[in-house]
């Protein structure tokens, strides 16, 4: 039985809570740093801040309905190499998932952070955010968590929280030491704080607050959720699938891209250091192209638009964990995320694996058995 | 009407397939014209897009051939190779590339008599599949 506690909300409200629970974490919670999206000084832009001093700690709205990067990111360049120090890293689900995937691929090590994951409501895409908040930062926020935990919906005027968010099945943080739980909890006076491993209730014990039960509507809750983003996204994998069924669905799909590779840039699990379709590689003589263009009369240029997407999807999609951040990178508004969930979904099948779940299942291009697949050998006379 | 010849791209190891495919020639088997030998050092060192670009450059069909399991010159390149055919026969028909058009198959450096079988039964069976939808597109 995990260790709960509650997080005691006053009249200041949810955000004011986080912040002192944070200040708490900081100060008596044994750790050096703590990463946390944080309201920078000079914008409502939210960004992951890495903090060492209590006091510096103000702007920190972890439940802003934003995450202009996936933190995981930022979390693998703390700790590829040792940083002798300790961190607690506070991300949502699917930036906990993506670090699983990050640390599995020797891009990041779970040994020197603590990682407290938070009830995802979902958030909106960079550029709605900063329309639906315009100056006021902890007042949105305030709003939207009214909305949502009272049962109001995620939409604002005419914005809703991204596809990527609707069709998440995973609004509660997996493989998180220390949970920070929302949903089902009666939120105008706690918030429930549950340790789910070792580390996570020894610091659970140096915070000393007081103790709480998981609420029994919480369950219920989140059933409800799942249940209804699952029915968004089966919804979203037929018609993907319909949209790009042949090369001509496909390449009207994919037809305003314009080979900026924003996606891969923001893909939180692409992680080569230099990308092959940025090197000598694609770096082709100017005949070639007269000749490319000869053999069918014409070609468009940028070339290798879809040979971009289709390699990126065979080279990552085992790993691909859903936070739609291609999406939001995308500056022609392509559905990104869609494709690469609904394909992405076929290829974990294949290979019997969920990206994001566990430390112990391995990346499936990473391994082989010798007695497997012969389905797809063909058979000789 | 002329009648459709394939283009067959075929991605071979330089122990096994590659040398039977030399074998069938040296022993004066006759097979089809339509395949184009890629020579690489191992199975396991055919990445995904290779066999990508090739379909969208108008292939009509790609074949992957190494060295039978537990023969492979770098002891599990083809083990490899097999966990990523599985990945591209998952991925390729969704968008409406025939699963006959990637193929895998093991021919041993001994087996010249098979490569040159291998050849002539793909090349009818992507006959049967017609020319690749990729063949006229400028936009890929």
């Amino acid at each position: 039985m995990a260790k709960t506690a509650k997080i005691e909300v006053k009249e200041e409200g949810l955000i004011a809570a986080m912040q002192g629970f944070f200040k708490t974490l900081l100060e008596k919670g044994d750790i050096n740093g703590l990463l946390v999206p944080q309201r920078l000084p000079m914008k409502n832009a939210v960004m992951p801040t890495l903090v060492t001093d209590p006091e510096k700690i103000n702007g920190t709205d972890p439940l802003a309905p934003v995450f202009p990067i996936n933190a995981a990111k930022v979390v693998s360049r703390l700790t590829r190499r040792p940083m002798y120090g300790r961190v607690a890293v506070v991300l949502r689900p699917c930036e906990i998932r993506a670090f699983v995937e990050l640390v599995k691929l020797k891009q990041a090590r779970i040994e020197e952070v603590v990682i407290v994951g938070l009830d995802c409501l979902g958030a909106y895409g960079n550029v709605d955010y900063h329309r639906l908040a315009g100056n006021d930062g902890n007042g949105s926020t305030q709003k939207f968590l009214q909305n949502v935990l009272s049962g109001k919906g995620t939409a604002w005027e005419d914005i809703d929280i991204s596809p990527a968010c609707k069709a998440c099945e995973h609004p509660i943080p997996e493989n998180a030491d220390l949970l920070i739980g929302l949903l089902g909890v009666d939120t105008k006076d706690h918030l429930l704080l549950q340790a789910n491993t070792a580390n996570g209730e020894d610091i659970l014990d140096k915070l000393k607050l007081p103790t709480a039960k998981e609420p029994e509507g919480r369950k219920k809750a989140i059933d409800a959720l799942v249940a209804e983003h699952s029915a968004y996204r089966d919804q979203m994998f037929e018609e993907t699938s319909e949209a790009t069924a042949d090369m001509e669905k496909l390449t009207s799909y994919l037809a305003d891209c314009i080979n900026c590779y924003n996606c891969r840039v923001a893909c939180p699990v692409c992680y080569c250091k230099e990308c092959v379709f940025v090197t000598d590689v694609f770096d082709h003589e100017p005949s070639q192209y007269l000749q490319w263009a000869k053999r069918k009369g014409a070609i468009k240029m940028p070339t290798d638009t879809v040979f971009y997407h289709i390699t990126r999807l065979a080279h990552m999609s085992t790993a691909c964990i859903g936070c739609g951040q291609c999406s939001n990178a995308c500056p022609n508004n392509i559905p990104v995320m869609e494709i690469f969930r609904t394909i992405a979904s076929f290829t974990q099948k294949a290979f019997d694996y969920e990206a994001g779940r566990s430390l112990d299942d391995e990346p499936p291009l990473s391994i082989f058995r010798e007695d497997e697949f012969q389905e797809v050998v063909a058979k000789m006379h | 009407m002329e009648e459709f010849e394939p283009t067959i791209i075929a991605f071979v190891c330089n122990w096994c397939t590659y040398t039977a495919a030399d074998l069938a020639g040296t022993s004066r088997l006759s097979y089809p014209p339509n395949v184009r030998l890629i020579r690489m050092m191992c199975t396991g060192m055919v990445d995904p897009k290779y066999v990508i670009k090739a379909l969208l450059e108008g292939a009509d069909a790609i074949l992957i051939s190494g060295c039978h399991p537990g023969d492979c010159h770098y002891i599990n390149g083809n083990y490899k190779a097999r966990r990523r055919v599985r990945l591209l026969k998952e991925i390729l028909p969704r968008f409406g590339f025939a699963e006959g058009r990637v193929k895998l198959t093991w021919i041993g450096a001994s087996e010249g008599v098979d490569f040159a079988a291998t050849i002539k039964e793909m090349v009818e069976e992507v006959k049967a599949l017609g020319p690749n939808q990729t063949k006229e597109q400028m936009v890929i």
